[in-house]
């Protein structure tokens, strides 16, 4: 199963770093490393980690059309995103569903965008035959991905280039870290400040290196990540959301602003603006069991008199909450937080409440 | 006389007259990861070899420990209830999960002892 599965520029250092590797959207990937991930997820939420992200895709779409093409595939309003700020957004399609999400970056010339590993060709030939004409469509392959995370997270960054301080959450600068260029945001997907770095990936084994060196600064893979972006309430991508699930469903309205509000022009607006005035059939929430055994995404959430009303989408132990924690999707009836519900785990009933997410309070660097 | 035995699905049984102690090793205990939620069988539960006979999460994800032979539990271990990094610290001793009465001793003799199983995880590398 392993023969085909590509490599990051960073696989030989995660290796001799004693992590355990897994398939992963079709890259060779490190799950863990020896602290394990209770140890990996505190350590981010109290120091500063570094996570290899490089399989995600980072695509530039270039070229004076680029804003007004790119709207017409998702509702973020990109004619009012300032140059080298951010946005978190998600194709959509003719349904209201989901294609993927994105982070998108306003640069000179054009729009940078990271995309998910498991969707990147998909979205790449998405993007091609929807606006191709429209727009010069460049996919990045000589990057490396890091996320750096976690409050320490400045500081240390700051030893390299002081500049980075200044950065708001969801904004863009080229830094100069050890005397390599390197693009940098302040952003992640762990609930914590932090920056999201691509490095040449010639030099991106390096410039790892001196981050480790770093006191403040372990390594943390794909399983405190997962337990990190949980309890900020942040969705995974084909776990939490699909083509299945609407943005309203999902709790990310506050991802369309206001003018697409208005004006709609992107794929499923009709469904999806009906949604915001009428109200979505089903609602993303947390759920916090009463017990201490963990919810499993498919597991089956019940009403008091056993009816089912709803599905875990994610769900596992929480190592900053102390305990386990769940996404579900519910029946709007049962969005509201208190409301008792009960998880059905092995023929058992588990006493739940529905709570409002995140688990672990965010802290963003606003300026 | 007591004497230790293993499972190609990683659990060992200490086995003393018809009473067996269950467990999973150290190998197992790796493979998990933290282990966060540990369910162990009641009192008096009748096991078939094979049956689902416990569970353990880790952060990431849960397994089964299946019954490693036939037998009535006799008792659970509750401590791993309050500390399931009990199986992570002390997988052999203070981590065990259940103590069985044996009703089929034959099927102890497919198991491994302590040298097959060393050679059998080396195996799955």
């Amino acid at each position: 199963m392993s023969e085909d599965l590509k490599k990051t520029p960073l696989y030989d250092l995660h290796v001799e770093l004693g992590a355990k590797m897994v398939p992963f959207a079709g890259y060779s990937m490190p799950v863990q490393y020896p602290a394990g991930i209770m140890t990996e997820h505190k350590h981010t939420r109290a120091s500063a980690a570094i996570f290899d992200v490089s399989h995600m895709g980072i695509v530039r779409l270039m070229g004076e059309n680029a804003i007004s093409a790119l709207e017409s595939l998702l509702p973020a309003d990109l004619e009012n995103l300032a140059e080298n700020s951010i946005r978190y957004s998600f194709f959509t399609n003719d349904d209201g569903g989901i294609l993927d999400d994105l982070m998108i970056t306003k640069v000179p010339g054009g729009l940078s965008l990271v995309i998910n590993a498991a969707c990147k060709d998909a979205d790449i030939a998405h993007i091609k035959s929807k606006i191709g004409d429209q727009v010069e469509v460049e996919v990045e392959y000589d990057n490396a991905l890091i996320a750096l995370q976690g409050p320490k997270s400045v500081d240390v960054l700051a030893r390299f280039d002081a500049r980075c301080a200044d950065m708001k959450f969801m904004t863009f600068m080229t830094l100069e870290i050890d005397g390599v260029n390197c693009q940098v945001s302040r952003s992640g997907y762990t609930g914590e400040d932090g920056y999201e770095i691509a490095i040449p990936a010639d030099k991106a084994v390096a410039i790892v290196r001196r981050l480790l060196d770093e006191s403040e600064v372990e390594v943390a893979g794909l399983g405190a990540r997962d337990s990190l972006r949980m309890e900020a309430g942040l969705c995974l991508y084909g776990n939490d959301i699909d083509t299945t699930t609407t943005p309203i469903e999902a709790g990310l309205l506050w991802a369309i602003q206001k003018r697409r509000r208005a004006e709609g022009g992107f794929p499923g607006d009709d469904i999806i603006l009906k949604q915001i005035t009428d109200g979505a059939p089903r609602r993303l929430v947390g759920i916090l069991p009463e017990g201490r055994a963990p919810l499993r995404p498919g597991v089956e959430i019940a009403n008091a008199e056993g009816e089912v009303v709803g599905k875990v989408t994610s769900g596992g132990f929480g190592p900053s909450v102390g305990g386990p924690i769940a996404i579900a999707y519910v029946a709007s009836d049962y969005k509201t937080p208190d409301t008792a519900v009960n998880a059905l785990v092995r023929g058992k009933e588990m006493p739940c409440k529905v709570v409002k997410m995140p688990f672990e309070q965010k802290s963003y660097f606003r300026g | 006389m007591s004497e230790l035995k293993f499972s190609e699905d990683h659990e060992w049984i200490l086995v003393d007259g018809d009473i067996g102690t269950v467990g999973i090793t150290e190998f197992a205990q790796e493979q998990l990861g933290d282990v966060v939620f540990v369910e162990v069988p009641d009192e008096g539960k009748d096991l078939e070899q094979g049956d689902e006979a416990a569970v353990v999460e880790s952060v990431k994800a849960a397994s089964e420990v299946l019954a490693i032979c036939d037998g009535e539990v006799i008792e659970g271990n509750e401590a791993l209830v309050d500390e399931p990094s009990l199986v992570n610290s002390a997988p052999m001793g203070d981590g065990w999960f259940y103590k069985v009465k044996i009703t089929d001793a034959s099927q102890l003799e497919e198991l491994m002892d302590e040298a097959g199983y060393k050679t059998f995880i080396e195996g799955q590398g």
